[in-house]
């Protein structure tokens, strides 16, 4: 979108025209100001030079293109979110069904595609199918693009047909980054299960990762060498979904509240054996119990982080602090001053009041500090049993 | 409303502009905060008035939405939005140490305003640039590749009232209020300044040439 958004333009007008609509949106996340700039600016030379508007090229046909700004919600990418978001409300998910191509912007038919496949489709109309079926596996058709990022030598944006594998995109990137090996990973964001060494050879196309405990998701392939400490990343992906939880249905808001809390006591050394295994009990009071996927997806590093890496989750306990050097993990050296404690240290850092004033901002001033949950996981836990259809059947 | 009355007929013209862009108006009302915003340096209680009454909803309608999304600001906003991504992926290729350096330098912690109004500092929820981490944004504008160093550059350079250069973005980084004008869909004629992409983008599309490979050989 930012060097060639006219790709993206393209595959509007043509999918537009397969389905017959005469009005497109295009809803960016509003904090990549540079590139909302050029798709603006796109559109326009698009309208001038008669391929947008009516009445295109004398085809008959007329398609208007909006391009929409958001502003600063992750959970807006969810396809009912962001119909809720683009008729000026808050981005929360809809019930489904109705499924937005039955229901849904205006409650009107509507197709919700990610920006990738859509500018995937100029090529193959003018490639045709035959080219595009050639690659990728015998169900896992094409291509798509694997961002490659954190510890390898060149990171960055590697276009190649679905079935490749992360040892062969690590031969193309250089690697991971010298005298470390890799430790972890993620084969599709963090909101899917990660992997370890023992993956490197499973091909990245859908039923090969699905076969291997994880999905492809966004083919956001993050990656972490043996410096990097599994409870520190996995806390922090939760604060994200905490963060980012719309609020809307209770395992996901109050869980993920939660999970944190826990997390973040085990990281910071003063989580018990006991937290683990309540890690889990909590996850599993989420995962399938959510109303959108942002709750099931916040689990998902975690689960698969407690299974792969048991010992280390016990190491912070016994421990009693975070076995690894943060520093090691930089690309730079850190400063002088002795290193963070992130991020309760941070917390501290900040003047008496600002502390006050964000914790009364986020709800969360009614928690004493040395609250530990316990009585509402149970009660989170209970909701849970309390609305499983599961439960209900046996009952 | 206490808007004069230039500046209220001025809203009044951009509104009926990002109003025409929809079917329904109140699809409008995202824009509409960003425009406010590009005039009050936040979203105000004037700004929600006047968004209210256009989209004929109510105020509190107006609140309910605008606090959903954190790039409406509920105080005025400094000159410059600066972020620091402190998410799993830049956090631990250093994001954390950035961010403790930068925060002390400026003397502010997070959605916090330096005394003479030109910094508002965040933590970044991740900005979708792991490639280049560790990311800074300014302005919603890509400050890639962060070191302490440069990062504490950047924001004495902000302190002095120097203009600032994003890595991927416009030459200069523009203020927070003309910022958010075009996030209310107007252009601002700056589009063809700054690269096509960074490296990390094409670092695929280098190892394919190199290799001579194509879409139909594979
Ligand atoms: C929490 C959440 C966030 C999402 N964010 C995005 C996003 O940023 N971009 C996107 O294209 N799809 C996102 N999706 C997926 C969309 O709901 C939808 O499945 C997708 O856009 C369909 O497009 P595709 O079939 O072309 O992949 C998200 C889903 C969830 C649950
Ligand atoms: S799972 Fe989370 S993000 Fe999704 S609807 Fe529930 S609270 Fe909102």
């Amino acid at each position: 979108m930012m060097a060639n958004p006219h790709a993206l333009i393209e595959g509007v007008a043509i999918t537009s025209f397969a389905i017959r609509s005469n009005h497109s949106f295009i809803y960016l996340r509003g904090e990549v100001v540079h590139v909302y700039r050029r798709l603006l600016q796109a559109v326009r030379e698009a309208y001038e030079a008669g391929h947008l508007g009516k009445n295109i090229h004398g085809s008959g046909f007329d398609l208007d293109v909006t391009v929409h700004a958001g502003a600063g919600a992750y959970i807006c990418g969810e396809e009912t979110a962001l119909l809720d978001s683009l008729e000026g409300r808050r981005g929360q998910p809809r019930l489904k069904p109705p499924f937005p191509a039955v229901a849904g912007l205006y409650a009107r038919p509507t197709v919700v595609n990610n920006v990738e496949t859509v500018a995937s489709v100029p090529s193959i109309i003018g490639n045709g199918v035959d080219w595009f079926t050639a690659m990728g596996t015998e169900r896992s058709k094409g291509m798509g693009l694997f961002s490659l990022s954190g510890h390898v030598t060149k990171p960055g944006q590697y276009e190649a047909p679905l079935g490749i594998t992360l040892r062969e995109l690590l031969d193309m990137a250089g690697g991971i980054r010298e005298g470390h090996e890799l430790k972890f990973w993620t084969p599709g964001g963090s909101s899917t299960p990660i992997f370890t060494q023992d993956q490197l050879d499973t091909p990245l196309d859908y039923e090969s990762v699905g076969a291997e405990g994880s999905m492809l998701g966004t083919r956001a392939l993050q990656l972490f060498d043996d410096t990097t400490c599994v409870v520190r990343a996995v806390t922090r992906w939760t604060e994200f979904y905490k963060h980012e939880s719309c609020g809307k249905c209770t395992p996901c808001r109050e869980g993920t509240y939660w999970l944190t809390q826990i997390l973040k006591r085990i990281e910071g050394g003063t989580g018990t054996q006991a937290d683990i295994q309540q890690l889990l009990d909590t996850c599993d009071s989420i995962a399938g119990r959510s109303f959108c996927a942002l709750g099931d997806g916040a689990t998902s590093s975690i689960v698969s982080a407690v299974a792969k890496f048991h010992e280390e989750f016990e190491q912070h306990v016994a421990l009693g602090a975070c076995p690894f050097d943060h520093a090691a993990s930089a690309l730079f050296e850190y400063g002088a001053e002795e290193a963070v404690e992130e991020p309760v240290a941070d917390a501290a850092a900040e003047p008496e009041a600002a502390v006050a004033d964000e914790a009364a901002e986020e709800g969360e001033g009614h928690t004493p500090d040395d609250y530990d949950g316990t009585a509402a996981i149970s009660a989170l836990n209970e909701f849970a049993r309390v609305n499983d259809p599961k439960t209900e059947k046996d009952a | 409303m206490t808007y004069d009355s230039a500046t209220l007929e001025q809203l009044a013209k951009d509104a009926d502009d990002i109003v025409s862009r929809y079917p329904v108006p109140r699809s409008a009302l995202l824009p509409m905060l960003h425009l406010v915003q590009s005039v009050d340096g936040y979203v105000s209680p004037d700004g929600i008035a006047f968004c209210a009454k256009r989209l004929d909803l109510t105020s509190a309608e107006v609140s309910a939405v605008a606090t959903f999304y954190t790039q409406y600001k509920r105080r005025p906003n400094g000159e410059y939005q600066v972020g620091v991504c402190t998410n799993t992926l830049c956090a631990v290729m250093g994001g954390d140490e950035i961010w403790r350096r930068v925060s002390e330098r400026a003397g502010v912690g997070h959605d916090e305003t330096t005394a003479d109004g030109k910094i508002t500092l965040e933590r970044l929820e991740c900005n979708a640039a792991c490639d280049y981490a560790p990311v800074m944004m300014v302005n919603w504008e890509f400050f890639d590749n962060m070191t302490p160093e440069s990062a504490l550059q950047l924001v004495d350079d902000i302190l002095d009232g120097k203009d600032v250069h994003p890595t991927r973005g416009a030459d200069t980084v523009a203020d927070f209020k003309s910022v958010s004008r075009v996030l209310a869909g107007f252009e601002d004629g700056r589009a063809d300044e700054g690269g096509l992409a960074g490296e990390p983008t094409l670092a695929g599309l280098k190892v394919a040439k190199e290799r001579g490979w194509t879409g139909e050989s594979k």
